[in-house]
């Protein structure tokens, strides 16, 4: 396994609301991205995913915590942040709200370029990041308009506009989420083959486990705001260990274990996060009785930020620390 | 009878670009208690058929066929006949329930709302019915007096299906009704839809570009690809065992989850559906199938039986010719 490229460690973001309460969107995050790794982010919305990758592109600044790109902490000045955006790109969920419907599909793919002042062989560039986005020949999509592409194509596009700058991680947030099931699968294949031709990192966030189960090579659960389990995909999804992770995957269609677990209620406030263990009013197994042995830890003991470590599984939970006798 | 039976269904478009045709020639028919998936991606006609089913079309589009509801047309049916029917016949819940509440109207009026113009009863008595159809989808009664900005999307949708509800239809047609939820909430409001239709009797015809989804709630799909029924079968054994390409790439998009026959391999399919107003000659599915064979560019296959294959029928030669279409059998099914 490599190094990790973009790693943020005790990650938190607050966000002010009315009446002095504080919402805390991201609480306590450590998470890693090696080159070359798929990593995908799930949760359900609400959880504090879209508000942990905009703070791991700078776009949101930490409360707590630190980022950092190639061993060297994320620094927050303009010019910091311009090179830090070469390296690290974002690729948005509906590429209609991305690409202007009045640019070409080539001032889309070259206003990066652009905007670094990159100006040697601006069309050769161009041309290589839409062929490597699979939009071929190049020259027949430059002068192409963004409605007269297809919704894959117009995400490849995007995708291009985002490879231009050879960044060395990309966090896509939702990538197919706006596309039609039968074109998801090239757009999944393409991050996957950018994955080997590019030795590209990728922080992949979604809703959708299945997704993660096509591409992704290791998983974080998020949940109000922490990391609930991660791990390599094979291990975290088909034997999930934190009650909430569990319920998710119980639910799927085929899912690999046998009963469904429907949870009632939504994601609570992030303003009013529960003491004890933040997941604690919805888990089942605290429900049932069958953590009757560490209640007093779901109730009293937050388990605690998850430590970041590659391919090992950690889980966030009371009883799986008992159960497992694992370390905390 | 037969709660639900549509015959030649034919949907055209009129607009600038000329005729449109939306919905080819369709044929389906739904029992009441039982659920219909009807599975196939933007553009395929399955939202056109489902307003058909209320005549909620715009004027633009000239509807040919016949759709029976409990054996009575619903296309020749008189404005005061139909007007009966919608809500207390049969309904529908839609994908985006922000757009389709009232946002300056509280919650409790606007269930009651179908129950007054509908029954002859006083207005406690249709806020009374509110507040019990609001219990009955597993929302406090109080919600009645709050506003839609006031709950989430899973709560909005419910009050959808508690409005879908209130003039007691043998028939409900739900349009992507839970696509924008997330799963946990999704799968809270299938519970809820799947058990009231055991629970009550009521036909459900459910719509979705999501074909694991159909299968795990429906017990028959119809797989739509440019306006036609490609594929129909039960549910379980379609989604495993595709016998029409397209079916087989739609399921192919969403994995099973330990199937390692698609771990790192997402499916998929390359190439979009065809332009409806300019459509491809022969298959429409041809230019985009990997399975094609000559015959598939000079006719267009008619939805047949299989032989030896009980209520399976696709619209493809290759299938029925007794050939694979590829991808057609999924990893291990549970």
């Amino acid at each position: 396994m490599n190094p990790p490229l973009l790693s943020a460690r005790g990650l938190g973001v607050d966000f002010g609301l009315p009446g002095g309460r504080v919402a805390r969107a991201v609480d306590g995050v450590d998470l890693d991205v090696a080159s070359g790794e798929i990593v995908a982010l799930a949760g359900e919305s609400g959880c504090g995913k879209t508000t942990l990758a905009r703070a791991l592109l700078g776009l949101e600044r930490a409360t707590r915590g630190t980022i950092a790109f190639g061993g060297e902490p994320l620094r927050y000045s303009g010019r910091a942040l311009k090179s830090y955006r070469r390296d690290v790109q974002l690729i948005l969920q509906d590429p209609s709200g991305a690409l202007n419907p009045r640019h070409t599909v080539y001032d889309a793919v070259a206003e990066g370029l652009r905007i670094h002042r990159i100006a040697d062989k601006e069309t050769e560039r161009v041309a290589e990041a839409l062929s490597r986005a699979g939009l071929r020949p190049p020259e027949k999509f430059f002068s192409s308009y963004p409605h007269e592409l297809s919704g894959g194509q117009r995400q490849r596009a995007v995708i291009a506009g985002a490879l231009v700058l050879r960044p060395n991680v990309i966090i896509a947030d939702e990538p197919v989420a706006s596309l039609d099931a039968s074109v998801r699968g090239e757009i999944l294949a393409l991050l996957l083959r950018l994955r080997d031709e590019m030795d590209l990192g990728a922080l992949v966030i979604t809703h959708d486990l299945g997704l993660a189960w096509s591409i992704a090579d290791r998983i974080a659960i998020m949940y109000l705001g922490r990391i609930v389990e991660q791990g390599p995909v094979e291990r975290v999804l088909t034997d999930p260990q934190h009650p909430y992770t569990r319920a998710l995957v119980s639910v799927l269609p085929d899912s690999p274990l046998p009963e469904p677990m429907i949870l009632s209620g939504e994601l609570p406030d992030a303003a009013r996060i529960p003491s004890g263990c933040r997941f604690r009013p919805r888990c089942r197994a605290y429900a049932s009785g069958s953590a009757s042995a560490v209640a007093g830890d779901c109730e009293g003991a937050d388990p605690g930020p998850l430590p970041s470590e590659a391919s090992a599984h950690r889980v966030a939970c009371h009883l799986h620390r008992v159960e497992r006798g694992a370390e905390p | 009878m037969t709660l639900l039976q549509i015959r030649d269904l034919n949907v055209v478009y009129h607009g600038s670009r000329g005729a449109v045709p939306a919905v080819r020639g369709v044929d389906l028919a739904l029992e009441a208690g039982r659920t219909l998936g009807i599975a196939g991606e933007s553009g395929c006609g399955k939202s056109t058929l489902a307003m058909a089913v209320l005549r909620l079309l715009p004027r633009s589009a000239t509807v040919s066929g016949e759709i029976l509801l409990s054996g009575e047309d619903v296309l020749t049916m008189g404005w005061g006949r139909l007007r009966a029917v919608r809500w207390a016949g049969a309904s529908i819940v839609f994908q985006g329930a922000m757009h389709s509440l009232n946002a300056v109207q509280r919650i409790g009026p606007q269930i009651a709302e179908p129950i007054l113009v509908h029954e002859n009863v006083t207005k406690a008595v249709a806020n009374r019915r509110a507040a019990e159809l609001l219990e009955m989808v597993g929302l406090p009664a109080s919600h009645a007096r709050g506003y839609p900005h006031e709950l989430s999307g899973g709560q909005r949708q419910r009050v959808m299906i508690a409005m879908a509800l209130a003039c007691d239809p043998d028939l409900i047609v739900a349009d992507e009704a839970t696509t924008a939820l997330d799963v946990m909430v999704q799968a809270q409001v299938l519970e809820l839809i799947t058990g009231l239709v055991a629970e009550r009797g009521v036909g459900l015809v459910m719509i979705s570009h999501d074909l694991s989804v159909l299968s795990a709630t429906c017990d028959r799909i119809a797989v739509m690809y440019a306006g036609r029924v490609v594929e129909l079968g039960a549910a379980r054994e379609l989604f495993a065992h595709a016998r029409h390409p397209y079916s087989a790439a739609l399921g192919s998009a969403f994995p099973i989850i330990g199937d390692a026959a698609s771990r790192r391999r997402p499916g998929g399919l390359a190439g979009d559906p065809p332009d409806p107003a300019d459509p491809p000659p022969g298959c429409s599915f041809g230019p985009r199938c990997p399975a094609a064979v000559a015959e598939c560019a000079e006719a267009e296959p008619a939805l047949l039986a299989l032989p030896g294959e009980a209520g399976r029928r696709s619209a493809c030669f290759v299938a029925q010719s007794g050939g694979a279409v590829r991808g057609e059998t999924r990893g291990a099914v549970r």
